[in-house]
């Protein structure tokens, strides 16, 4: 059956119209708009925000300010061990004797420009002996050597009761060993902190 | 013409004899006597039937006689052909004794141990060319297990020397010495070694007092070191109170116990100094040594002298002065220049002699010096020989030795020159010999 398609179409349209009891659908309602609580809402929004970027702005800040105090801190340290160990570098002496070489009093200029730097600083001087000659006599080589470390930086303006001294004679080898280079590291004056070490500052030039 | 006279200059060298200072060292230890073998009486220790008490107390008077160096002593496998050298007749002097048998092994004194009701330890003493019995002895002996059981048996030794040659022998003596910086004790013989001061706490320079009963020390603490006066038997000890601060060592105490003398080293340089023990108190400085030390003090016997080593020359010397400090004078004669270091002075209780160690070619050698004389002999000339120390008999010496690649004690006899070791194991240095003790 051949009936054209635009009468098919109408035809539809009308049954549908006619089964729908109606006219076209309605449209939808109208929104309603609260501008106060929109523009609270926003401003909330905003401040949240801000905030949020406030803190995390304050945070890089205070890291930053720590990693500047560590590395502060760091090389204060740094240097401070630098400094201490300057201050208890060894110095030694020749075989019998407790006089102070040249090299090492280059040494214990390095320890009086420390102390001179640092007023709270006291030190202890121990002197050492290698294992020949008489055990006993070697306590009172120790203590020879001691005083006269200690006589050289008072003798350059070191306060005498800024140095304490101390011997241990051959009792405390470095090395144990029965040979030339073992005996000349254990002849040796040792310094150690006694007090005032906490911060160790460098010398000028040091 | 004037004749041209020939000057003769005579130039005498007159160096003093400087000893064996200049000569130098052979292998071996030189000592000044030559031994001359069969010289010594022989001594036969008789065998005897097996019995774990009497054969301990065998082996350690047998020891000991030898230790003596005054007999040649001879002993023989223990069996019974020994036993029958004494037959007990049970009746007291009417033992058959076979005096030819033992002349015949060439003994010219013989002794016999033998335990008598168990707690005690006759000795017999036969004089062999006399056939007849020196002297019979009992001795209460405490078990083996005792602690002073060792000490029982060496005085049972002593009093057999005495018997046969009127002076008493050193056995029952300890020494004291230094190991892994330990003050520990040790018999006579080498045995029975044992430590007196704590693990952990380093010690020094050690020294008798009350007859072997009391021993005097350093205890190193941060940054000196203190004088402790210690009890053998119980190990109580006290501290002497001056010496609670600074470096305080080489502590001696006067033959009559009252005074303490030491050595501190401290702003002052080194110095003795001398403590009244007896009453605690006061503190006396003995030498002032302003650039010279002063230190390693010894008593002479009778109390009145100290002799002890002093710097003020240059190199350390044995010098001498009054208890008092006062009248310092040099004591061992040296060569300005010449003549090494001379450190450790020790003076024998027979006031007659002082040793002491003297640097020779680098390396120090035992010396003894005549008191009246004050003529200095030589003793050793291998290796390094130090720190002596005399035997209550004044013939003995003990000293620091490293001729076996460590430091040992051994021990010297002077008249004979046998010398034998005395300590084993881990080093062992500063060595003080006792009194007999009671």
């Amino acid at each position: 059956m051949r009936l054209s398609i635009p009468l098919m179409a109408s035809a539809a349209f009308v049954i549908v119209a006619v089964a729908c009891g109606g006219g076209p659908p309605p449209p939808p309602p109208a929104p309603v708009i609260d501008s106060a609580a929109i523009r609270d809402s926003i401003a909330r929004a905003e401040a949240a925000r801000r905030a949020r970027e406030d803190s995390i702005a304050r945070a890089r800040a205070e890291a930053e300010r720590m990693a500047r105090d560590r590395a502060m801190a760091d090389s204060i340290a740094r240097e401070a061990a630098r400094v201490r160990s300057m201050l208890t570098e060894l110095v030694h002496f020749d075989y019998d004797r407790s006089n102070i070489r040249a090299e090492d009093a280059t040494i214990l200029d390095r320890k009086i420009a420390i102390l001179q730097a640092n007023p709270a600083v006291r030190i202890t001087v121990t002197g050492h002996c290698d294992e020949r000659g008489s055990d006993e006599y070697n306590l009172a080589l120790g203590n020879r050597r001691a005083l006269a470390a200690r006589e050289y930086m008072v003798n350059r303006g070191i306060a005498a009761d800024r140095i304490s001294t101390a011997s241990r004679g051959e009792e405390q080898p470095l090395d144990a060993a029965s040979t030339e280079s073992a005996w000349a590291r254990n002849r040796r004056a040792e310094v150690a902190l006694a007090a005032g070490g906490d911060q160790l500052r460098a010398p000028s030039g040091m | 013409m004037r004749s041209l006279g020939v000057a003769l200059l005579v130039v005498g060298a007159t160096s003093p004899l400087a000893a064996q200072d200049t000569v130098p060292p052979r292998e071996g230890v030189r000592v000044g006597i030559t031994y001359q073998p069969g010289i010594r009486p022989g001594m036969l220790v008789l065998g005897g039937s097996p019995s774990e008490l009497l054969d301990s107390v065998r082996a350690i008077v047998t020891r000991d006689l030898d230790f003596s160096d005054r007999f040649e002593v001879i002993t023989l496998p223990a069996d019974d052909s020994l036993t029958l050298g004494v037959r007990e007749s049970g009746e007291p002097g009417a033992d058959f004794v076979n005096y030819r048998l033992f002349g015949a092994l060439g003994a010219d004194f013989a002794v016999r141990l033998r335990s008598v009701d168990g707690e005690q330890v006759s000795a017999v003493v036969y004089d062999v060319r006399q056939e007849l019995v020196r002297r019979e002895i009992s001795f209460a002996v405490p078990p083996p297990d005792d602690a002073e059981f060792r000490l029982a048996v060496h005085r049972i030794a002593d009093e057999v020397v005495r018997t046969v040659t009127g002076v008493p022998g050193v056995a029952a003596t300890r020494l004291l010495f230094l190991r892994d910086r330990r003050v520990y004790r040790v018999d006579s013989d080498g045995a029975a070694s044992q430590p007196l001061t704590a693990a952990g706490v380093p010690t020094f320079s050690p020294a008798w007092g009350a007859g072997g009963r009391q021993v005097v020390y350093t205890e190193f603490h941060e940054p000196g070191g203190s004088l402790f006066v210690q009890d053998v038997a119980s190990g109580r000890r006290r501290v002497v109170p001056p010496s609670e601060r600074g470096l305080n060592y080489t502590p001696v105490l006067s033959p009559d116990g009252r005074t303490l003398v030491f050595t501190r080293s401290g702003e002052d340089g080194t110095d003795l100094y001398s403590w009244n023990l007896a009453d605690n108190c006061c503190l006396q400085r003995l030498t002032v040594g302003r650039f010279a030390d002063n230190l390693s003090p010894t008593f002479s016997p009778d109390g009145r002298r100290i002799a002890y080593v002093s710097t003020r020359a240059g190199l350390p010397q044995i010098y001498v002065m009054s208890a008092d400090g006062t009248g310092q004078e040099l004591f061992a004669p040296f060569d300005y220049g010449v003549t090494g270091s001379s450190n450790a002075p020790e003076w024998s209780s027979d006031g007659l002699s002082v040793v002491f160690h003297r640097d020779v070619g680098g390396s120090p050698q035992i010396f003894v010096m005549d008191v009246g004389s004050r003529t200095v002999r030589q003793l050793t000339s291998a290796g390094r020989n130090e720190d002596p120390t005399w035997a209550p008999d004044g013939r003995h010496l003990a000293f620091v030795s490293d001729r076996t690649g460590s430091r040992q004690v051994w021990v010297i006899d002077l008249e004979t020159g046998r010398v034998r070791q005395l300590t084993r194991g881990g080093e062992a240095r500063l060595p003080a010999w006792s009194a007999r003790i009671d």
